[in-house]
């Protein structure tokens, strides 16, 4: 897509709105609403990694997610290790478990991959639900710093500090994603999710840039679930292994529209206030409900909008674009004519 | 024989008898997937949904699961080709990521509705005409399994028999070997893929009835049969229906014994490992061919 | 030294022979024409040699070393590229985006590959559809993108699975030109086609195939004439006629 001249400023607005953002709206709801919202812009960016990008749909992405929120917390409390290293450790842990489920599943066609993932996602439910090591059902409760220092990890007297934690994330993994539209992976990857044999045919290494898609993938979800653990300051297999994180990562990414970089972030602005608006008006009663719409969403998008709502945007644009020279051409034909 | 052996060759035989109903609800996957190459996602919540049927259909009218079984299985007929017609047929020619999606957002929908109508209670069919339990040789078989097993393996039999002795039949398989030319020769591909979901949903909607006898039912009790329901069809070979009936017992024995010999909470791990060995050492299936 | 050797290859499929027993080898700079009627194996020998499939028996080489086996991009690394029968354009990409992924094989970098894509645009006559989506392209232009594609890898064999197919008579005009060129640039090419007319002005050589072996592999002007050739066609005529009926 080519950028029109009111894209970079409005880009370097958005910039500035969200740097701005805790100080211009102070309200502990709104805030809390807002890393949330940009937490699951980066989940969303990074299942597109795999999902938009290589076109291989992941129904277990919690079990990046869990993997990350488990190694720094468990490094933290068994150890004293900082959760900033536990971060990174996660995110090799939860790259050498991707490769584990991808390598001989990406070697097929696409359901087998999808499937597995579903089978993975429960495995994993199931064996940290059972290891006492780790807390099994209960979980692990994270010590609480006192002090509000970056380097823990840890805030108290407001939430700015997470605030600014997950935004600079964001801004990592949409630079990431930039760069990889731009880059040789980023074009392989397309071509293999367009057409396999054909990538083949070119000299692209089918499985193993699957592999590489997949690792990216699942590093950024590690790190974003150690955030997660931090920010709570609890976790348990139900809520960091819950299939609810891996629907909701996809979501995010199919609303918006995958393979793009807008796509999730706009998925997530749209997708997280509604969940959380309903949270807390309809209170725990409607816990099912959310859940019906969002099989009701994604039934829909895929239906009649696999593109999302950037392909919505896409299309409104070209329409513009189409009605605008018509007016041109039939402004110089009327001119022509006097 | 020693109590050990006994518990063995029980645990075999409970093993065998689930398998049989393994098979028929991976046989309904198989085809659907067979015909035209999509994977029903939804598996396991249109069992849940039959299980449900089945068990308001007793406890309102108190209607026997044996008696309620034909009407579930026309019910989850008529709501497979209504799935076809409303949501599968839009997404033929859709991206796979689509495709994949499709059946996975009917997944949450019924079972996350399930929750909220039917709330996430147990629920158990009482006293039916099946239950009960007889002794052979000091190995004690529960009838609802066993009249399941058989119900199971008379409805694979027929459905089979239906695939290669009738007109019908063999033009649904012709159009799963090839869309193109089954369309050339004057088949209705698009009737056929209706039909595939029609009788996919009420090979379904027979295990649930059967199943519904002497399982407990709950909203999240498809999540628990689907993931069998995959391995047996990936072992058996995506698209086989006889590879899907002889999977779906290899894989109920080996739950069984896996269950037995090692841990049963851990059953799931192992029929994962089964899905991995497959996909390693034999893609294609026991049947399948590449 | 030849370019490309094959020696006995054979393909089963279960009980099918699709190709038994084909020795043939492929020099520099020659332009070889792969015929035979429906169902003679020309696709599946394209797949053995290419790594699609792997050969059930013999040998291929490619520049004396052996490649029998290998998979598919590491054949195209070592320089044999291929279209294929079916065209399998990257649809929702862009016309240069689709070059550039072939061009990627030997630049690395980003700027290198447009550049190599915009030359091979230009050559191919695609370049004002640069900025299109290959999805909405013509069929013709669809197989001139295959092309495109397949030569941004720079192979030194070219493997063109009936680039002509379904081309009206202009636009197999343009085709032939292409292929002519291409040869002109020391690029060697093996052509499969169904229709005989298309091969015979343009190879140099033809080699045909009926029921997966090999049956004549001789000059097109002794090929027109070959008793057998002309039976295998012949024969597959006579096929099409009594299933018509």
């Amino acid at each position: 897509m080519r950028t029109s001249r009111w894209q970079i400023p409005a880009l370097l607005a958005l910039i500035l709105f969200l740097i701005a953002f805790p100080y211009l709206f102070t309200q502990p709801f709104l805030q809390r609403t807002m890393i949330l919202i940009i937490m699951w812009s980066v989940l969303g960016l990074a299942w597109n990694f795999l999902g938009g990008y290589a076109g291989q749909v992941s129904f277990g992405h919690a079990i990046f997610f869990g993997l990350g929120a488990y190694t720094s917390t468990y490094l933290f409390t068994e150890y004293g290790i900082s959760p900033w290293l536990g971060m990174i450790a996660g995110a090799v842990v939860a790259v050498i478990v991707s490769a584990i489920i991808g390598w001989p599943s990406f070697r097929l066609a696409g359901h087998y991959f999808a499937i597995a993932t579903i089978a993975a996602g429960e495995i994993f439910a199931i064996i940290f639900r059972n290891w006492k090591t780790v807390g099994g059902a209960v979980g692990i409760y994270i010590p609480i710093v006192r002090g509000d220092k970056l380097i823990d990890f840890q805030f108290h007297d407001s939430k700015i500090g997470y605030y600014y934690i997950i935004l600079a994330m964001l801004g990592l993994a949409a630079l990431t994603t930039y760069a990889l539209e731009r880059n040789r992976i980023g074009y392989y990857l397309k071509a293999i999710r367009e057409d396999p044999d054909a990538a083949r045919s070119l000299g692209i290494n089918v499985t193993l840039y699957k592999m590489y898609a997949m690792a990216l993938s699942a590093a950024f979800t590690a790190i974003v679930g150690t955030f997660y653990a931090q920010f709570v300051l609890y976790i348990s297999p139900n809520t960091v292994f819950a299939l609810n994180i891996s629907i909701q990562m996809a979501l995010v990414a199919i609303l918006g529209g995958t393979g793009t970089l807008a796509g999730p972030i706009i998925g997530a602005a749209v997708l997280i206030p509604m969940a959380e608006y309903t949270r807390v008006y309809l209170g725990g009663r409607a816990g099912g409900l959310h859940l019906v719409v969002y099989g009701l969403l994604i039934m829909i998008i895929s239906v009649y909008q696999p593109g999302g709502l950037m392909a919505i945007y896409k299309q409104w644009r070209q329409k513009e674009t189409a009605r605008k020279m018509q007016q041109v051409t039939d402004a110089a034909a009327a001119g022509k004519e006097g | 024989m020693s109590p050990e052996v006994t518990l063995l060759v029980q645990s075999l035989v409970s093993g065998l008898l689930i398998g049989f109903v393994f098979s028929l609800l991976s046989v309904g996957l198989t085809l659907i997937f067979g015909v035209m190459d999509i994977v029903n996602f939804a598996h396991g919540e249109h069992l849940m949904l039959a299980m449900y049927l089945t068990f308001w259909m007793w406890y309102l009218w108190g209607i026997d699961p044996l008696l309620s079984l034909p009407v579930v299985a026309i019910a989850l007929f008529i709501l497979g080709v209504f799935t076809y017609k409303v949501l599968i047929k839009h997404v033929l020619d859709a991206p796979m990521l689509a495709q994949i999606f499709v059946t996975f957002g009917l997944m949450i929908f019924l079972r996350s509705l399930a929750q909220v109508l039917w709330s996430e209670d147990y629920r158990r069919i009482g006293d039916t005409w099946v239950s009960g339990r007889i002794e052979i040789f000091g190995i004690f078989i529960g009838l609802p399994q066993l009249v399941a097993a058989i119900g199971a393996v008379i409805t694979t039999g027929v459905l089979y028999i239906f695939l290669k002795k009738t007109r019908t039949g063999w033009a649904l398989e012709a159009t799963a070997e090839n869309k193109e030319v089954a369309g050339l020769m004057g088949i209705d591909t698009e009737r056929m893929f209706a039909l595939a979901w029609g009788l996919g949903l009420a090979s379904v909607g027979v295990a649930g009835a059967l199943l519904a006898t002497f399982n407990p039912i709950s909203p999240e009790v498809g999540a628990v049969f689907v993931l069998v329901t995959f391995v047996a069809v990936a072992l058996g070979g995506f698209g086989s229906v006889p590879g899907a009936f002889v999977a779906g017992i290899i894989i109920g024995v080996v739950q069984v014994l896996g269950g037995f010999l090692w841990e049963p909470r851990f059953k799931t791990v192992l029929v994962y490992a089964i899905y991995l060995g497959v996909v390693f050492i034999r893609p294609q299936g026991l049947f399948g061919q590449r | 030294m030849a370019l490309l050797e094959l020696k006995g290859v054979t393909k089963q499929f279960g009980g099918l022979m699709a190709n038994y027993d084909v020795t043939l080898s492929v020099e520099e700079g020659e332009i070889v024409g792969l015929i035979g009627p429906n169902g003679a194996g020309k696709t599946t020998l394209f797949n053995c040699i290419t790594g699609y499939y792997k050969p059930t028996s013999g040998v291929v080489r490619f520049q004396g070393r052996e490649i029998t086996g290998w998979s598919p991009d590491r054949v195209c690394k070592t320089g044999i590229a291929r279209t294929f029968q079916i065209v399998r354009v990257l649809k929702e990409m862009t016309v240069l985006e689709n070059v550039m992924v072939g061009a990627f094989l030997r630049h690395p970098q980003a700027k290198d590959a447009r550049r190599k894509a915009l030359e091979i645009l230009e050559f191919t006559g695609l370049a004002p559809r640069q900025d299109q989506l290959a999805r909405n392209l013509t069929i013709a232009n669809k197989k001139r993108l295959e092309l495109a594609r397949a030569l941004a890898t720079e192979p030194r064999l070219l493997f063109l699975d009936e680039a002509m197919a379904g081309l009206n008579p202009s636009e197999t005009n343009d085709a032939v030109t292409m292929v002519r060129k291409l040869s002109e640039q020391q690029i060697t090419i093996v052509l499969v086609e169904h229709v005989m007319k298309v091969i015979m002005p343009l190879a140099h050589r033809v080699v045909v195939l009926d029921s997966g072996q090999l049956i004549a592999d001789d000059t097109p002007e002794r090929i027109a004439t070959n008793e057998r050739v002309i039976e295998a066609y012949l024969g597959e005529k006579y096929r099409a006629a009594s299933r018509s009926h």
